[in-house]
């Protein structure tokens, strides 16, 4: 890999099929820190696949994916470790109480060491649910339980699988706040959403349409 | 060194294997054929009765060579897994799960003719002796395998969990050998010395020595056509295969 | 929030994540008990089966006490072993910790684990009474109870490279005891003749050996396979 930028990730002439399907093709872009990325695109093109792929859940692909110009399988360890992955399914285990959950997630990832787990239910407003267990917790509750695991992470990435079902409308303004925020802290955000995102600085979309 | 890599290369691209293929079948063909009516004509006819058996015992022309199969495919495909998983070789995906099929058929065919076997020297159809349950054991890890394989939407996912499966096995299948081997020592009571034959008569020997052959180029055969018919499946959108059938 | 590049770091040590999340799974086990009791209901429902199958002779069910009970022991750990990784893969946990930066042999271990100590061990618990009811002879008691605490773990171990391999499809009972059953071969044969031996008055160590040579293998070489089934079901799904 000669070129060497500056971006965190780089995506050189990635291609996906899946089964005899063709998805998107020849891929090429770069995200860089401070950078929002929205993936868009038809049903069908392979967005939440895309995302898989760059989280590493998918190895099935063509092409190459560079973190800090490296290969992401050579350095898996560190991208792991700068990675934090949201899917369709929130990851948030119904018996377990919110804190346990964050207990959970800290015990696995690098976090973030000036935010207590206390602090940062506080900041999505679980304070009081802070101890019940999540299968009481409404929809929205549980996706906030997701929030504040990316709020704790110490990642740099953060790839968002249509993180805004199931939230309300406060929710959803919150959240973009907090990829921005993010943003602007000098993180990088890839992320799947029907609507177009409400945040203003570096963001831009991506539409997997052209690439088909 | 290097051209032998080039080959290995080569030989795992679907499309360079379907091509060299195409002049190996007719070859596997001929030799299985020649080779198998030979051995049958010499067996069936020539052979001399044996003086404890009678006629039964040329069933042995079957069920011996499949049984080798049976087993010898095992060990290819336990290969096929680790070329697949370690250098993600698409063809040795194909071929492994050929061999899933030819081996669960060969392993089907050793049981069935053991059982026909059986039944004129033991006196019944079933006896739980150390390699029929051996062999029974070896045909379901066959199906698990194949079953597996299919059980996935995407079919390069099958693969990879039917390589799994296989490595499984062959960590798996010596100790089930050997602890059926030793289970059936156990409970041994009367004693079937019939597996463990005299020194065989060289007439009747060297027809099962053709009929080994024989059955390793059909083996060979079979695992060709399936793998070609394999291929065709998965590669039908790509763009030699459509050119292949104008 | 300060600038995420330069925040000062909490990594947490393998140790420490594999004992979070021993401890997790065990808050989950202790929150819901039916997960623990449901194959230990199956096996008094088989043990129920035998008698009235075979007849009330306590000759004959003492006969066949030891293999009985292997059986019983070996069909309960398959069936708790269906549902070993498969809420972890809907709720989306399993991605989360596949992809942590932790060593997956280890954490696959664990998690085993934790599952072997709410099914194998528990159903190793009630063996006794389960042979008790079969009229196994009393000196064969602890032979069994050795023998099936030894043999589970390789049960629940190679049960789980199966509930891996099909824990992301749909109707996969079937193919797992397809995929699993031949695998149990050995464990049942010497499980159960140690128990044999044991109603016999031989003694019963160099089948407990045995399995735990078998322990061993399966403790130290499944997990391997069972994270390469989770990550081709991840990927599928």
């Amino acid at each position: 890999m000669t070129t060497s930028s500056k971006a965190l990730l780089t995506i050189q002439n990635l291609s996906c099929e899946r089964g005899f399907r063709q998805l998107f093709q020849q891929l090429n872009f770069e995200l860089f820190a401070g950078e929002v990325i929205r993936i868009a695109g038809p049903n069908g093109a392979g967005k939440s696949t895309l995302l898989n792929v760059l989280a590493g859940i998918s190895s099935d692909f063509d092409g190459d994916i560079l973190y800090q110009n490296q290969p992401i399988k050579d350095v898996s360890y560190e991208y792991r470790e700068n990675l934090c992955y949201l899917g369709h399914a929130k990851a948030v285990k119904t018996p377990l109480t919110p804190r346990e959950n964050l207990q959970w997630f800290c015990s696995m990832y690098p976090t973030r060491s000036d935010t207590s787990i206390d602090a940062v239910l506080e900041q999505v407003g679980l304070m009081y649910f802070k101890d019940q267990i999540c299968a009481q917790l409404s929809a929205g509750q549980k996706q906030r339980v997701a929030l504040a695991r990316l709020i704790i992470s110490a990642a740099k990435i953060w790839i968002l699988d249509e993180p805004f079902t199931a939230i309300d409308q406060s929710g959803v303004q919150q959240f973009e706040t907090l990829i921005a925020e993010f943003a602007q802290d000098g993180g990088a955000v890839l992320v799947t959403t029907h609507h177009a995102l409400n945040i203003t600085g570096n963001y831009r979309c991506l539409d997997l349409g052209d690439y088909l | 060194m290097k051209s032998l890599v080039q080959f290995f290369f080569k030989l795992g691209s679907p499309n360079w294997f379907y091509k060299v293929s195409s002049y190996l079948v007719p070859v596997f063909a001929l030799l299985s054929i020649g080779l198998m009516s030979w051995g049958l004509v010499a067996g069936l006819l020539y052979a001399p009765m044996d003086f404890k058996q009678g006629n039964s015992y040329r069933i042995i022309y079957i069920h011996v060579p499949s049984s080798f199969i049976a087993l010898s495919c095992y060990y290819m495909m336990a290969l096929l897994a680790a070329v697949y998983l370690i250098w993600r070789t698409k063809m040795a995906a194909i071929v492994l799960r050929s061999c899933a099929v030819i081996g669960a058929a060969m392993t089907f065919i050793a049981l069935v003719t053991g059982a026909i076997w059986g039944k004129p020297t033991w006196g019944t159809w079933w006896v739980w002796d150390a390699r029929v349950t051996s062999m029974l054991v070896l045909f379901f890890i066959y199906m698990g395998i194949f079953a597996l394989s299919k059980a996935y939407e995407r079919e390069e996912l099958g693969s990879k969990a039917a390589a799994i499966l296989a490595l499984v096995g062959t960590v798996n299948i010596p100790i089930i050998y050997w602890s059926v081997d030793w289970w059936f020592a156990l409970h041994q009571g009367a004693t079937l010395k019939l597996t463990e034959k005299s020194a065989m008569d060289s007439a009747m020997l060297f027809p099962l020595l053709v009929m080994i052959a024989a059955t390793y180029c059909l083996y060979v055969l079979l695992i060709l056509l399936h793998s070609r018919a394999e291929i065709i499946r998965s590669e039908q959108r790509k763009q030699w295969v459509k050119d292949l059938v104008k | 929030m300060s600038d995420v590049s330069s925040a000062s770091l909490r990594r947490p040590s393998m140790a420490k994540a594999c004992w979070q999340l021993f401890l997790a799974e065990s808050k989950l086990l202790i929150r819901r008990p039916m997960d623990v009791f449901n194959p230990l209901l199956f096996g008094f429902l088989v043990t129920l089966m035998f008698p009235l199958g075979l007849g009330p002779d306590p000759a004959t069910l003492a006969k066949l006490a030891p293999g009985l009970v292997w059986i019983i022991a070996l069909l309960s750990c398959l069936l708790a072993t269906d549902q070993l990784f498969r809420e972890d893969f809907d709720d989306g946990s399993l991605a989360l910790w596949l992809l942590s930066p932790q060593p997956m042999y280890f954490l696959v271990m664990t998690r085993v684990f934790v599952h072997w100590l709410a099914s194998g061990f528990i159903i190793t618990l009630v063996s006794p009474i389960l042979a008790i009811m079969l009229n196994i002879p009393m000196q064969a008691i602890p032979a069994l109870f050795l023998s099936i605490l030894i043999g589970s773990v390789s049960l629940i171990f190679i049960g789980a490279i199966g509930a891996a391999l099909t824990v992301g499809l749909k109707n996969s009972s079937i193919l797992l005891t397809l995929i699993i059953l031949p695998l149990y071969v050995p464990v049942l044969i010497f499980g159960a003749a140690g128990v044999q031996a044991a109603t016999m008055d031989m003694a019963a160590g160099s089948y407990l050996a045995i399995l735990a040579a078998f322990m061993f293998l399966a403790v130290s070489l499944a997990p391997l396979a069972i994270y390469g089934g989770l990550k081709i079901n991840l990927d599928a799904g």
